[in-house]
């Protein structure tokens, strides 16, 4: 989210502006990065920041994580065996297949405020209501589709 | 600077461990969801109730600041976000995290999972007046609600009656129950998943 700020913000520097009036001393005319007094665009304005690094940082243990297992086999780079005994082993159809499932689900993310870590794990932990939403509503949808889509083993 | 070394650690740690319990693979995650593999679900199960016994019982102990605790807003958007989420979780077998963790690890329809995401987040930012206009952001059930009243924080309680600390420590009791009693499989033959070291034939 806060990466595709700063992208955007090297493309158009009106993006985020200096604002004394907003609680965050930042602005943006996107109504997204605008909400909560700036909040969003104070982060595009200053990337290192709890939540940036924190992505960072997830990159760099699972790498490190992945290095010292011996690494991820040539095939499974590519797409998992599951899907490989569905629906064939042409890696663009994976590939196009998971581009457009990351968009959905980071739309989903978006809309529901929070995604499988931020309304299933910390959510649900502090007995939040929308934590046990998101869970009914991620599961009731994904549970049926895998169950549709991969109907062999693999 | 505290916090952004806490963002080190805890994130790295957070990396390490979404890929030792198999989380980054999709193999894994698709075996979840068509309940014929269920490590991952008991393994989650676990982390959750676990979780919550430990903040829950910290704050009753006062050794934790409720003060920490961040609720949620509640609204049609979580749900209706909920279901596109799942949908997408079950045809790649990856969530914003895992997914960046996998793509980390050198699977590549995980980087398209990525970029897919990206534009998605950006299609959300560019729409959101549009999703706002449509009411589905309205809160529901006064918004950052907890089941339980959880004392030295402002957030509305559903029964606020109970205590939330308790309540918390009660759900995380079951969680871990449930982490324990749920089968390998409830469907096919349940396959043991290869040691992650293992992987390299597949």
């Amino acid at each position: 989210m806060i990466l595709d700020g700063i992208l955007w913000d090297i493309v158009d520097p009106q993006v985020v502006v200096e604002s004394p009036e907003a609680k965050s001393g930042f602005a943006s005319p996107n109504a997204y990065l605008n909400k909560s007094g700036g909040k969003y665009a104070k982060s595009v304005a200053n990337p290192v920041n709890y939540s940036f690094v924190f992505v960072l940082a997830i990159i760099a243990g699972a790498t490190l994580s992945a290095l010292m297992r011996g690494g991820v086999g040539r095939a499974q780079r590519v797409m998992p065996d599951i899907w490989r005994a569905n629906l064939g082993d042409s890696p663009l159809k994976r590939y196009l297949a998971a581009f457009i499932a990351g968009f959905i689900v980071l739309y989903g993310a978006r809309l529901a405020g929070g995604c499988t870590s931020g309304h299933m794990m910390s959510g649900v932990m502090q007995t939040a209501i929308s934590g046990y939403i998101f869970t009914a509503g991620a599961f009731l949808a994904g549970i049926p589709t895998a169950i549709l889509l991969f109907n062999k083993e693999g | 600077m505290t916090t952004i070394i806490l963002a080190i650690l805890i994130g790295g740690a957070f990396g390490i461990a979404l890929d030792r319990v198999g989380a980054t693979n999709p193999d894994l995650i698709i075996g979840m969801l068509r309940l014929s593999r269920l490590h991952l679900m008991k393994t989650i199960l676990l982390a959750i109730g676990f979780a919550s016994i430990l903040l829950l019982g910290g704050i009753l102990a006062g050794i934790a600041d409720p003060g920490n605790l961040s609720v949620k807003g509640a609204h049609l958007g979580v749900l209706l976000g909920g279901i596109l989420l799942g949908v997408g979780f079950a045809v790649a077998g990856y969530c914003p995290g895992t997914g960046l963790a996998a793509g980390a690890t050198g699977r590549k329809d995980a980087m398209f999972f990525v970029l897919g995401g990206l534009s998605g987040a950006a299609a959300f930012m560019a729409s959101y007046s549009w999703v706002k206009s449509t009411g589905i952001l309205t809160k529901l059930f006064g918004g950052k609600t907890t089941l339980g009243a959880i004392s030295g924080t402002d957030y509305p309680a559903l029964l606020s009656s109970i205590p939330g600390e308790w309540l918390g420590i009660a759900m995380g009791l079951a969680l871990v129950g449930i982490a324990v009693a749920l089968p390998d499989s409830l469907r096919g033959h349940s396959r043991i998943p290869e040691a992650a070291g293992k992987e390299m034939g597949s």
